[in-house]
């Protein structure tokens, strides 16, 4: 092999490396970490969890022993609560439902600025990713402010006579709702746009050809092939937002149980680390599902695309 | 070029016929888009059964007549007529008219099969009916085993094809076909040129088909109108397009023409002649000038028409007569063209079949040759 050759291959290495280098320390080396902690138990100590390999000293004549201890008691928890159990089904359920609102919204924003004129589009998605430039924090607060009660929607409904003053939809699952699907709509937006968008509108006229009034050339030809653009989006919603804790944490009621509040707590109130590791790997399996599901999705994706 | 007749010649010629009522009216129609003037008061009958042809280059506005016949864009002016039904604000989707489209707009979502029955399940035929349909139109267009396959496994000819026998699953009384051959090579587009042909005299349809290429529509049409500028120039068989151009547009747009300038110097019911300095000579055609005498014309001989010599033929009597010199000849193996420099500085062009091997081809560069053509060869044209 000569040296500019030899120079090549491992320059290409040091590119492709880089990535890798970036997952091992930033995914899977705090991923193993955590996976640590959850086979730990929790100690009054610091660190506040037990260590998985000791050296104790044997018996007479023995020398040292490399001690492994496996504590499965926090799994086991997950099971023997019901809080815990509780909480991931509710978490489900209410990333589900913002999931589906989010679809409800998105789709025709997607649908409209899609089909808007070429040079109007830049700008509608622009509008549609500017909230991303202030902080997420400040918006979900701005809600605060909108949902409490004698807030701006209160006062609204209040003028037109529909409500009391006092109406307040802050602190319910409702608001979460709402939370949710403000913050996570830009991520349904995005996928669906960009399969939308490629729809080649001749398509359409060739279904209204053949006979197809608007809304079954909908259902029967962009509905169909906008599917990868509804199965992506929709995941980019339903997975960060089965975790979520700021949202739930801000307007949510006292009632409104998820994992990621559950997680807090366990970690920062009742300092059980070990727990706490151990609902977040849970989380992370309940998750493996979809992603795979996604993955797969865009595999066949691209190869349709081809 | 002229590859007339492929027609049989016992086809009926409707159009000739004045109590034929034509299956397709186009009355005055006009299209505009903001100040662009797509199609300009366009007027046309066609008759059922008719392989009718909208031949023009790109932005003569035959696309924006075909989808107006589709549906797809309001008439600005005008109205049109299918089967004696006024189709002003019928939606596409309720006209009795299918569409073959140039990027054939096959739903890649869909096998072949589903593909060709998206129009019969929509008009919600029985199941049974839907695929023996099916069957029998993918048999028509020999598709029948890639019947489970997506668009995207199939040959350019094939998506052709499943667009063809999707256009035509409804059993449309006129079939409406955008540039149907335009994405196919060039030895594929001959073969299918005469299924087409072959198709559309089976089942009777009436086809209008637009195109850019002025061999498709000589070899397919039963009557072909030429579009310039949004504007029909002319409306006829291949062979009164080819032979008997009404304007210099059309006699350039078909095939290749020699224009001579000239000026009209005797008018008879049977002949006239044209004075003509370009040609050097008097230009004899047996017809009657349609422009008074004193009027300058130009007279349009097609290639083929003009026979080459070296020595002057005996009988001449100076007209239809050029003489000049070889300029350059191109090869083409049946045929070659000759273009030669006349002493007003115009060039010729002749094509002449190549009886003789290359070897003993009588002409070379540089001779000096003596043009002639019959006097029917000519055509006068006005405009």
């Amino acid at each position: 092999m000569s040296p500019a050759r030899r120079l090549a291959r491992s320059g290409r290495a040091l590119v492709t490396g880089v990535p890798y280098l970036w997952l091992v320390l930033f995914f899977l080396v705090p991923f193993l970490i955590v996976l640590r902690i959850s086979f730990s138990e929790a100690v009054m100590a610091q660190p506040p969890y037990t260590p998985l390999l000791d050296w104790v000293q044997g018996e007479e004549g023995e020398g040292l022993k490399l001690l492994l201890t496996l504590n499965l008691g926090s799994y086991l928890r997950l099971f023997q609560d019901d809080l815990y159990v509780v909480a991931y089904l509710s978490s489900l359920r209410m990333a589900a439902v913002s999931t589906v609102l989010c679809l409800a919204v998105g789709y025709p924003m997607a649908y409209a600025i899609a089909r808007a004129r070429p040079a109007r589009r830049g700008a509608l998605m622009m509008l549609v990713i500017l909230p991303f430039w202030t902080s997420f924090l400040i918006r979900v607060y701005a809600w605060i402010g909108i949902l409490k009660a004698n807030g701006t929607l209160a006062n609204l409904l209040a003028s037109v006579g529909l409500v009391d003053p006092s109406f307040e939809l802050l602190y319910s699952d409702v608001a979460v709702y709402i939370g949710i699907t403000y913050s996570y709509l830009p991520f349904m937006i995005l996928p669906l746009y960009a399969s939308l968008e490629k729809l080649d509108p001749t398509l359409l006229e060739a279904a209204a050809d053949l006979g197809a009034r608007p809304w079954e050339a909908f259902l029967r030809v962009t509905l169909p092939l906008s599917l990868p653009g509804i199965i992506a989006g929709s995941l980019l919603v339903f997975i960060p937002a089965v975790g979520e804790f700021v949202i739930p944490e801000l307007l949510g009621g006292p009632d409104t149980l998820m994992i990621g509040r559950v997680l807090w707590n366990e970690f920062f109130s009742n300092r059980d680390w070990p727990v706490a590791s151990a609902v977040a790997i849970a989380l992370l399996l309940f998750l493996v599902v979809p992603i795979m599901v996604f993955q797969y999705v865009q595999g066949r994706q691209q190869e349709a695309g081809r | 070029m002229a590859q007339q007749p492929i027609r049989k010649p016992t086809r009926l010629e409707p159009w000739q016929d004045p109590a034929q009522v034509p299956y397709v009216r186009i009355e005055r129609v006009t299209k505009r888009f903001g100040d662009f003037l797509a199609v300009d008061d366009v007027s046309l009958d066609i008759h059922r059964g008719e392989f009718f042809a909208l031949l023009g280059g790109s932005g003569s506005g035959k696309s924006t007549l075909l989808r107006m016949l589709a549906g797809f864009e309001p008439l600005t002016e005008g109205r049109i007529f299918i089967d004696g039904a006024d189709m002003a604000g019928i939606p596409p989707y309720e006209r009795p008219v299918n569409m073959m489209f140039q990027s054939y707009a096959l739903f890649p979502h869909m096998s072949v099969e589903q593909n060709v029955a998206f129009g019969l399940k929509q008009d919600r035929l029985p199941r049974g009916e839907i695929r023996d349909r099916v069957a029998e139109m993918l048999e028509l267009v020999q598709l029948a085993p890639f019947a489970k396959r997506r668009p995207h496994q199939l040959s350019g000819g094939q998506k052709q094809r499943v667009a063809l026998a999707r256009s035509l699953a409804k059993r449309p009384k006129l079939l409406l076909l955008d540039e149907p051959l335009g994405a196919l090579d060039k030895r594929l587009r001959e073969q299918t040129q005469f299924e087409l042909v072959n198709l559309q005299e089976k089942l009777g349809v009436t086809f209008i088909v637009v195109t850019h290429d002025q061999e498709e529509a000589m070899t397919m049409a039963s009557r072909i109108a030429v579009m310039n500028h949004g504007a029909v120039t002319q409306v006829g068989t291949p062979t009164e397009v080819y032979e008997y151009p009404n304007s210099r547009f059309v006699a350039e747009f078909i095939g290749s023409v020699n224009l001579f300038e000239g000026r009209v110097v005797e008018d008879e019911p049977d002949h006239a002649l044209i004075r003509s300095a370009d040609a050097g000579c008097d230009l004899y055609v047996s017809h009657a000038a349609p422009a008074p005498v004193g009027s300058t014309v130009h007279v349009a001989v097609r290639p083929e028409k003009i026979a080459l010599s070296k020595e002057p033929p005996a009988e001449a009597d100076g007209r239809n007569t050029a003489r000049g010199v070889v300029r350059e000849i191109a090869y083409l193996g049946d045929v070659s063209i000759y273009l030669v420099e006349l002493a007003s500085g115009k060039t010729v062009r002749v094509t002449a079949t190549n009886l003789a091997r290359r070897a003993d081809l009588p002409v070379s560069w540089d001779d000096e040759v003596t043009l002639t053509w019959r006097p029917f060869a000519g055509v006068v044209l006005t405009r």
